[in-house]
């Protein structure tokens, strides 16, 4: 087919068709709802075009396989929901701790603990601050609709090879289960050069590599974390992204992501034809975080509304940026609840005095 | 158009081909001529977006609802009650939406027998040639194939549902009809209507004389378009 056009597909395929394209032909995963489709999608493409579709026998066999892939130079990638996540936790360590270029990709449902299978936001935490043990961070991407789905994932897999470290898509419930049109960038996949590190076999004619996230000395370990936070702040200065929607003249900014900033985003043109001067900031990337972005709205803005499919995660962020300025509140839900456009739109005339 | 459908119609397809949306409507319509009529939620696969989510206005509009007992819930197992059973032996009317790709049909596959028994049903199978798999009348004609085998049930006939969603237009539904046609000739069953979203039902039929629209009103939506 002719790649300009448009098809209709569900965020999960889309998310697994998206990562094909970009070269990724090495899938390793274990079934879990909402994200399902994404290794079914797999099972069904990767033999037909000679890749590897694997299900493994639990998650974290599957992340670790995801090591020894990307250890190799290729594009791997895992999927799972919520609970799969933190049971890959030790392995994403290990992969950031090696240096590791790879894709994770989180379809959030309810929890803590088994939750539920419904969408859910309340993820942020742990892909930000802490999606392993360590001194880590992973690049955390943050699509709000399928085509984004799609456009995030060439970014991510090109981003963590850059900077050899995992890349994460954070995605919900909602977002992998619906369907919308989407057309398939017409990109070729620019391959970077692997060769310093990967381990392709060294026939020999070269030093052998190793791929290794265990220091013997303490000064060494500390040597290599913190080079590698060196290359974090680089990226923190580089790689943050943002979308602003109608903040140039907001009073209220309302800060969201996901599934959830399409709600704010329909709760927004509601109040703005009543006349009320609200905004959106909807960050792309959570980490880095555009905290910038939201710095600079403080600077004209009146008050700031985080909404979340959660108890109030991504909201840490947001005081961070503004920083005490303006007053920063939360609303949300949680547990497989979403959010009425109705509900926000109440939110937003609260605290907005109810018009201009 | 849906009054020469058998008591029994059942809605098969790839994931994502529109299956619950025209569930819904059917059953509606079907309920405008008919007294007993139920809409049965059969899927195994999905997690969100199903026919269990139509509940209340099958309520409304005195249609009987058959769900699987945690359908809608935190709780991931696709657990089938006794009803269909019986609904099957009794004089009403059934709609059964079906979960997606073969994955689906093997629910109803549990089912084949009552239903033959019970003097068979219409079995449709809905296509979309926007769908990323379905986009040949090949790769269309291979998911009929598969559902057929699991649920030992014959398809009767095919549903041409090609749409974009929100952005659809008449043109994109119209040249889908080659495809739907030649998927329908692939298993020499007719290719009964093509459903279209109700605004673009006269420009279809305008476009394509002579060809059965039927024009269904979109009740699977998402949260923000409420």
């Amino acid at each position: 087919m002719s790649s300009n056009q448009r098809v209709l597909m569900k965020g999960n395929e889309a998310l697994a068709e998206a990562a094909i394209q970009a070269g990724c032909h090495h899938f390793f995963g274990y079934p879990i709802t909402p994200q399902t489709e994404v290794a079914a999608y797999m099972a069904k493409r990767l033999p037909k075009i000679g890749g590897t579709y694997l299900q493994a026998e639990s998650e974290v066999a599957a992340i670790n396989m995801v090591l020894g892939a990307a250890s190799a130079g290729i594009r791997a990638m895992t999927s799972s929901s919520s609970p799969g996540i933190s049971l890959k936790a030790e392995g994403i360590s290990y992969i950031a701790g090696s240096d590791l270029p790879c894709l994770i990709i989180n379809v959030q449902r309810g929890g803590p603990g088994l939750g539920g299978i419904q969408p859910s936001q309340s993820d942020y935490w742990q892909a930000t601050r802490a999606p392993g043990h360590g001194d880590l961070h992973a690049l955390v991407f943050a699509p709000s609709s399928i085509q984004e789905m799609v456009d995030m994932v060439f970014d991510a897999f090109d981003l963590a090879d850059q900077y050899r470290m995992p890349s994460m898509i954070l995605a919900d419930g909602m977002l992998g289960q619906m369907m919308e049109p989407v057309v398939f960038p017409e990109k070729s996949v620019n391959p970077v050069d692997k060769s310093s590190w990967a381990l392709t076999g060294h026939q020999g004619k070269r030093a052998h590599h190793i791929v290794n996230s265990l220091y013997l000395q303490p000064d060494e370990l500390e040597k290599n974390v913190k080079e590698r936070f060196e290359r974090y702040e680089l990226i923190k200065s580089k790689e943050a992204r943002a979308e602003e929607y109608l903040v140039e003249d907001a009073q209220l900014v309302v800060v969201a992501y996901g599934a959830t900033s399409r709600i704010v985003r329909s709760a927004i043109n509601t109040a703005r034809g009543k006349g009320i001067k609200v905004g959106m900031i909807r960050p792309l990337t959570l980490w880095p975080y555009p905290s910038s972005v939201i710095a600079k709205a403080a600077e004209t803005a009146q008050a700031f509304l985080t909404v979340e499919m959660s108890m109030g995660q991504m909201v840490d962020d947001v005081r961070l940026a503004v920083n005490g300025k303006k007053p920063v509140a939360f609303f949300g839900h949680t547990g497989g609840v979403i959010p009425t456009p109705a509900e926000v739109l109440a939110e937003i005339e609260k605290m907005t005095g109810g018009d201009r | 158009m849906v009054t020469n459908l058998k008591r029994i119609v059942v809605i098969v397809g790839h994931y994502g081909s529109g299956k619950t949306n025209l569930a819904v409507n059917l059953a509606l319509d079907i309920k405008k001529k008919t007294k007993d009529v139920v809409l049965v939620d059969l899927d195994i696969v999905n997690p969100y977006f199903r026919s269990a989510d139509f509940q209340t206005l099958m309520e409304k509009h005195g249609i009987e609802m058959i769900t699987p007992t945690y359908a809608k819930s935190n709780l991931d197992i696709p657990a089938l009650t006794g009803q269909l059973d019986a609904a099957i032996c009794t004089q009403k009317h059934l709609i059964i939406d079906v979960g997606g790709d073969d994955a689906g049909a093997a629910a109803l596959g549990r089912y084949s027998h009552e239903i033959e028994e019970a003097g068979g049903c219409d079995l449709l199978y809905v296509v979309n040639g926007y769908r990323y798999l379905t986009r040949t009348s090949k790769e269309a004609a291979e998911i009929l194939q598969e559902i057929q085998k699991i649920s030992r049930l014959k398809v009767t006939g095919v549903v041409n549902n090609s749409n974009l969603a929100d952005i659809t237009t008449a043109d994109d539904v119209v040249s889908t009809h080659q495809f739907a046609l030649q998927t329908a000739q692939e298993y020499q069953v007719p290719l009964l209507f093509t459903s279209v979203k109700e605004d673009l039902a006269k420009q279809v039929k305008a476009l394509m004389p002579g060809q059965k629209v039927y024009p269904v009103k979109i009740f699977v939506k998402k949260p923000w378009e409420e």
